[in-house]
């Protein structure tokens, strides 16, 4: 079985999401505009992902068999673009042009233009089948490499997603791991307000896939998802997560899918991730989940 | 042309052809093979297909390299997406589905994951045009080109028999970028001279000399142009004839160099004429400011009924009878000179 996070690989971790999570409001604040809240939800999904599970070399990104990640909800792009640069595959300096007209790092992250994306996404549905392509990639010249992608949960509304759910079982892509960031949140209102997806864990059983649940802040639970889902694919974590997380103010509120911050926002929204992050520490020292 | 609807009525023969028969076929077996040969040089070839290897010639391929032909069921949106996550693994996907599906279907999939993220997948549509007649207006497919011709960066291509359709596929896949390949149905008799003809993706081709009025095809109106072009000659028509199996990037020169020279121009098509060759003529010699006599046979606007082939290209009017007619009409009226080009003053 798989074993848990060391208390110091928690606090590792966590720190990083903390890190992550201020490169976020920072970066929406300096660029004036950005998709915060899919950025926050996804984060420490992204965290646990690139920190202990993807096979990357920050240094050698083009190793043909190195495992992919694929971002099919590019909306998270600025929350990947805050991953990538704190994993050192993207430059401090190239986040900073975040949003700036002609800058390789925008809304929607394009391999074309930025070094470690792996494709080019930001219309929805495209990144599981292009995952199922690459897994297939994978088989056909027996490269070890694993597959990642990341879906929002409003993804699960477009047809191709389940196009592709279909061809990854019925291939047994046991090197395919998707992740469904749960927020519950698309732009016009509440998933299971406006067309409810659940029950979504048996959508996903029934087409083959094996399914995880977890906290998606939750570091321990997360880990132990990944690690599950190795070589038992095709599977899929549904990450249960709050859309805005680590921003009290932006939590669970579908006007800060995508938001401006002045200095007086950014002050509170740093204020309230290092007050989320000392809770988490808190929980950890007294035996907490988080 | 006024006369061809009437006279295509007497044209129709009904049923006359089914799909089984078009695992028959031989042009379409000629590219099936180079296909084949393909795989065989090239470990990182590919095929894709939506529940169609068995009529669209992925089936020898998949008996030769069974661990290397994917199917991902009749799921058109998946099947590019798919392609293009192979072709991101170092693999040159072949996909292959009939033209309408593949391009009307899954449309913005080809604009973004093979057009704009530039893989490396060759992307054939077969029954192109009114290749399935039969199947009605569902299963024609008169628009992909006036989609794709849209999309930067991505070749185009549409030979008009087996042996080019086996180069062009040689020239696609040593080609780096997205290539579409437009496929009829595969009836005609493969022309053998060109067995061994190399393909440049570009070039347009003179198939037949002249200098009174050239007429530019590609696809399955090349034959029929061609044939039309001889009737013209015996009555006195000296007319040229361009195939143009390269539709994107396109050869503007030779267009250009076709108005200049011929001064009338009738484009050729199993396609809608909006957005098709005959649009990409008439945007050519309008940006080059010449003053030409143009007429355009294709899908004009209008579904076409169901029926066999031959019989819907009388009844659109692009086959040989309505190019030959096309051709003695719009050498009746005098055409422009060079005096009336703004280029030329």
């Amino acid at each position: 079985m798989e074993r848990s996070l060391t208390t110091d690989e928690h606090r590792r971790l966590l720190g990083v999401s903390l890190r992550v999570r201020e490169r976020v409001v920072r970066t929406v604040f300096r660029a004036g505009s950005g998709h915060v809240g899919a950025a926050l939800s996804q984060c420490d999904v992204l965290v646990s992902l690139y920190e202990r599970h993807l096979r990357v070399d920050p240094a050698r990104m083009d190793e043909p068999t190195r495992d992919r990640f694929v971002l099919s909800k590019g909306h998270g792009g600025l929350g990947l673009a805050a991953v990538l640069a704190e994993r050192g595959i993207l430059a401090d300096h190239e986040l900073d042009t975040f949003g700036e007209s002609g800058s390789p790092i925008g809304m929607h992250m394009d391999h074309r233009k930025v070094r470690g994306v792996e494709t080019a996404t930001g219309s929805l549905g495209h990144g599981l089948g292009i995952a199922v392509g690459m897994a297939l990639g994978a088989r056909i010249q027996r490269w070890p490499t694993r597959v990642f992608c990341l879906l929002s949960d409003g993804e699960c509304y477009e047809g191709s997603t389940w196009e592709a759910a279909l061809s990854a079982s019925a291939s047994g892509l046991t090197g395919l791991c998707a992740i469904v960031d749960r927020n519950r949140l698309t732009m016009d209102g509440f998933t299971e307000k406006e067309v409810p997806l659940e029950p979504l864990a048996d959508k996903w059983r029934s087409f083959g896939w094996r399914v995880e649940v977890c906290d998606g802040h939750d570091h321990a639970a997360i880990d132990a998802c990944f690690s599950r889902a190795k070589d038992q694919g095709p599977a899929v974590i549904l990450a249960e997560t709050v859309k805005g997380k680590g921003v009290s103010f932006m939590e669970q509120r579908p006007e800060w899918h995508y938001g401006s911050i002045d200095s007086a926002k950014l002050d509170e929204a740093l204020r309230s991730i290092a007050e989320q992050h000392r809770a988490a520490l808190a929980a950890i020292a007294s035996g907490g989940a988080r | 042309m006024s006369e061809s609807s009437d006279k295509s009525q007497s044209k129709v023969r009904g049923f006359t052809w089914t799909v089984g028969d078009h695992a028959l076929l031989s042009s379409s077996d000629v590219w099936g093979e180079a296909l084949v040969e393909a795989g065989r040089a090239d470990p990182r070839i590919v095929t894709v297909t939506a529940d169609l290897a068995e009529t669209t010639r992925l089936q020898e391929f998949k008996r030769a390299f069974p661990e290397r032909a994917i199917n991902v069921g009749i799921a058109e949106q998946n099947l590019v997406a798919v392609a293009a996550g192979l072709a991101a693994m170092g693999l040159v996907p072949v996909v292959c589905t009939y033209a309408t599906f593949a391009v009307l279907r899954a449309a913005e999939f080809v604009r973004t994951d093979l057009g704009y993220g530039r893989r490396n997948v060759k992307l054939i549509g077969t029954l192109a045009g009114v290749a399935y007649g039969q199947g009605g207006p569902t299963h024609h497919a008169a628009e992909d080109l006036a989609l794709l011709r849209a999309v930067p960066e991505l070749v185009i291509l549409a030979p008009s028999d087996g042996f080019e359709m086996a180069a062009a596929l040689r020239a696609a896949i040593a080609h780096e970028g997205p290539v579409y390949l437009r496929w009829g149905r595969g009836t005609e008799t493969p022309d053998a001279s060109k067995r061994d003809a190399p393909f440049v993706i570009g070039p347009m081709q003179e198939r037949v000399g002249g200098s009174d009025v050239t007429v530019l095809a590609y696809g399955p109106t090349v034959q029929e142009a061609e044939r039309a072009a001889r009737r013209a000659q015996r009555a006195g028509v000296s007319t040229r004839v361009l195939a143009a199996p390269t539709l994107a990037p396109l050869d503007r020169d030779s267009i250009v160099c076709a108005a200049k020279e011929t001064r009338r121009l009738i484009t050729v098509e199993d396609h809608s004429i909006v957005g098709g060759l005959a649009s990409a003529v008439a945007e050519t010699v309008a940006r080059a400011g010449l003053a030409v006599r143009l007429a355009s046979l294709g899908h004009r606007e209008r579904y076409l009924p169901m029926g066999v082939p031959e019989d819907l290209m009388a009844i659109g009017g692009f086959d040989e009878d309505a190019i030959y007619e096309e051709i003695l009409r719009v050498c009746r009226v005098a055409a422009p000179t060079a005096d009336d080009d703004w280029e030329d003053r």
